[in-house]
């Protein structure tokens, strides 16, 4: 007998076929049941493909236009760091006569973030088809899907939808009766938060503990197996195919500039109707927050953590102010970074709350970087003790010490994240902190 | 040691890597093993090296660094409940809680008739429908209330005991 838990499985409902996106590029006209490939080409898919190729009459693209498209779209990376991706594969070698590879980062483990599912559970073939086209304008045959472990599902659902490109004709040799070749493959990982950096799980792909590389090299010269890579977010090659059949300009203007296109916000804790939600970027914060109900309960919002858990948080009065693209919230002293959008009203305890985020930085530490792996514990431990009433009265300074003794001085970016948090609550919260150790108590003592 | 079928499932992995990096499909077929047989014994791990052609060393430092891998054997089903803070936020440690006095455990513990092990984890990937749990690594649950934990132990019980 089968084990059915389905009644017990989300169906999409709530977090992405709400009808609250503004402008939709990846989630358009989704329902959850149309995911299959017969769909995608109802609502235009493999379009863009068929137009670089010269499918349906037309000139088709060559690898350089391709690219220039790109660049003009003003697209940056969304796994994070915001690099801009017409740059970063305009540096593959694409004449270098050795194997290449492609890799989408689908690792997604940032506490927060939960867009990358959607997509690939509700629209996998738009992942494909941006992965396929990104391998023509570098000249690559052969890529990989990185999926992160928890959502074996999705990984399922993925390998699924391959079958079905491959089939179409979508995915092998000679795609579509062109030049083109191109294979792609799905890889999981099996819980390990470090994979999502991107030469971790170059490590892992290659069947190895996942302990990050140094950089440079970066990954297009020395990448998996030692061969050029290009890796990008599930988000970025999504966004794709609708650069390539609207034009970069389109989706530039669609966004603001610097920052093109849409963006999807997970928007998780406080909010009325948590979930991920598609807008241009350049969306004023009030609007998104607007768009998920507002703040849960109508409590008053007391801050938010922007751009994933490694994003320093912002207080109520600053965020209000932001408009939601990495220039604004940059310059207002924190990061887009994942878009994962954590909303914590007036009953929370920021000691608390950045308690859970440093046991996971320790937990998830590979270990590797003395700053990193003693750092974390050390920041944990203390802030544990602040919050159980044991704080010191040179806690804060101590805190404020190592934190800045880790930033920099680690091979990945895992340490900064980890470091940065405690910082950014530190400099809007202090007082909280101050509090707990003179009083031995908390300020909003309700929180659960 | 591995089934004719369990050996085509390592095949089907292994043949989407270049011939001569067998070893990156290691974190697959470690999965396969443990869902045929609960956990990564070190007799899997010995013959997943031989498949590999890889030391069973290298092997172990996989088994031995990702989360998922069960290093002994866990209850039938194993309950992994999100506690990170957006999850914190929606209720995601009280469910673990719910969970753990429900079965008289405590977090990391099995229960007496060897059903249920409850162990906290790290974002699942799906914070938006906190509270949110993990079964047997495959299955993710969500908006997991404490009336709906109620009645997922209830099911997997009574699955449990139609399966016996
Ligand atoms: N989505 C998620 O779940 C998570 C996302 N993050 C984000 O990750 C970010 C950090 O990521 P990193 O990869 O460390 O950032 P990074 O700035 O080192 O790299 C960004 C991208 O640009 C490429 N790149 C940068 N400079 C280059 C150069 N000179 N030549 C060739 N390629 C170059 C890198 O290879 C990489 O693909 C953080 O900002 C954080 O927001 C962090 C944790 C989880
Ligand atoms: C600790 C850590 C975890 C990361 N996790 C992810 C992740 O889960 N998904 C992701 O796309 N990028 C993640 N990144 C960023 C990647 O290293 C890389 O910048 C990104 O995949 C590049 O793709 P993009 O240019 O399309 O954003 C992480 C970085 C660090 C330092
Ligand atoms: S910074 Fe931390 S996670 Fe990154 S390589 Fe160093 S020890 Fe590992
Ligand atoms: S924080 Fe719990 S699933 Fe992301």
């Amino acid at each position: 007998m089968t084990l059915d838990l389905s009644k017990f499985q989300t169906t999409g409902q709530e977090t992405c076929f709400h009808d609250r996106h503004i402008n939709p590029q990846i989630y358009a006209g989704l329902n959850g049941r149309n995911w299959g490939i017969a769909d995608y080409e109802a609502r235009g898919g493999y379009q863009a493909l068929r137009k670089i190729l010269a499918q349906d009459g037309g000139e088709g693209m060559t690898a350089d236009q391709v690219i220039a498209e790109v660049k003009a779209s003003g697209l940056r990376g969304r796994g994070g760091a915001g690099f801009p991706t017409g740059l970063k594969w305009s540096f593959m070698p694409r004449a270098l006569p050795v194997q290449k590879y492609l890799v989408c980062n689908s690792d997604e483990g940032e506490p927060g973030t939960c867009k990358d599912r959607d997509i690939l559970f509700y629209n996998p073939h738009i992942v494909i088809e941006g992965m396929i086209i990104a391998a023509y304008a570098m000249g690559i045959s052969v890529g990989y899907n990185y999926i992160h472990g928890e959502i074996f599902e999705v990984y399922e659902r993925f390998e699924a939808a391959l079958e079905e490109a491959r089939a179409a004709g979508y995915l092998g040799a000679n795609i579509l009766g062109s030049k083109h070749s191109f294979q792609l493959h799905a890889h999981h990982g099996f819980g390990a938060y470090i994979c999502g950096e991107e030469t971790a799980l170059l490590e892992s792909l290659e069947g190895k503990k996942g302990q990050p590389r140094f950089k440079p090299p970066f990954p297009a010269s020395f990448g998996l197996y030692g061969r050029p890579t290009t890796i990008n977010n599930t988000e970025t090659f999504g966004a794709v195919p609708w650069i390539i059949r609207n034009g970069g300009q389109a989706y530039l203007e669609c966004g603001k500039p610097n920052n093109g296109g849409t963006k999807i916000f997970s928007m998780v804790g406080d909010v009325e109707r948590p979930g991920n939600y598609e807008v241009p970027m350049g969306t004023p914060f009030s609007a998104l927050l607007a768009l998920a109900g507002g703040v849960k309960g109508g409590k008053k919002l007391k801050a938010v953590i922007p751009g994933g858990s490694s994003s320093p948080v912002l207080p109520a009065e600053v965020i209000m102010a932001c408009t939601m693209d990495y220039d604004s919230i940059a310059k207002a002293g924190s990061m887009l970074g994942s878009g994962a959008v954590i909303v914590m009203d007036e009953t929370r305890c920021m000691v608390k709350s950045l308690l859970r985020l440093s046991y996971f930085y320790s937990h998830e530490s590979c270990g590797q970087c003395t700053p990193c792996r003693e750092g974390t514990g050390w920041l944990w431990r203390m802030v544990q003790r602040i919050e159980h009433g044991e704080g010191r009265a040179d806690d804060l300074a101590l805190l404020d010490n190592v934190a800045e003794n880790i930033m920099g001085r680690t091979i990945c970016a895992l340490g900064d994240a980890a470091a940065m948090p405690v910082r950014g609550m530190l400099k809007h919260f202090r007082h909280e902190f101050v509090h707990h150790i003179e009083h031995k108590t908390c300020t909003v003592p309700a929180y659960i | 040691m591995f089934s004719e079928a369990t050996l085509a499932r390592f095949a089907r992995e292994v043949a989407k890597y270049p011939p001569e990096q067998k070893q990156s499909a290691v974190m697959a077929c470690l999965s396969i093993a443990q869902q045929e047989q609960g956990w990564v014994s070190p007799e899997a791990e010995a013959g997943i090296a031989e498949v590999l052609g890889m030391p069973a060393i290298a092997v172990r430092e996989v088994t031995t660094f990702y989360n998922m891998y069960n290093q002994r054997q866990t209850g039938k089903f194993k309950l992994n409940v999100c506690t990170n803070l957006p999850c914190q936020l929606r209720n995601g440690q009280g469910a673990l809680e719910h969970l753990c006095s429900k079965l008289g455990v405590q977090d990391g513990g099995t229960t007496a008739d060897g059903l249920f092990t409850v162990q906290q984890c790290e974002c699942l990937g799906a914070c938006a429908d906190a509270p949110v749990m993990l079964v047997n690594d495959r299955q993710m649950l969500s908006y997991m209330s404490n009336d709906r934990l109620d009645e997922l132990v209830d099911t997997l019980a009574a699955h449990a005991k139609q399966g016996a």
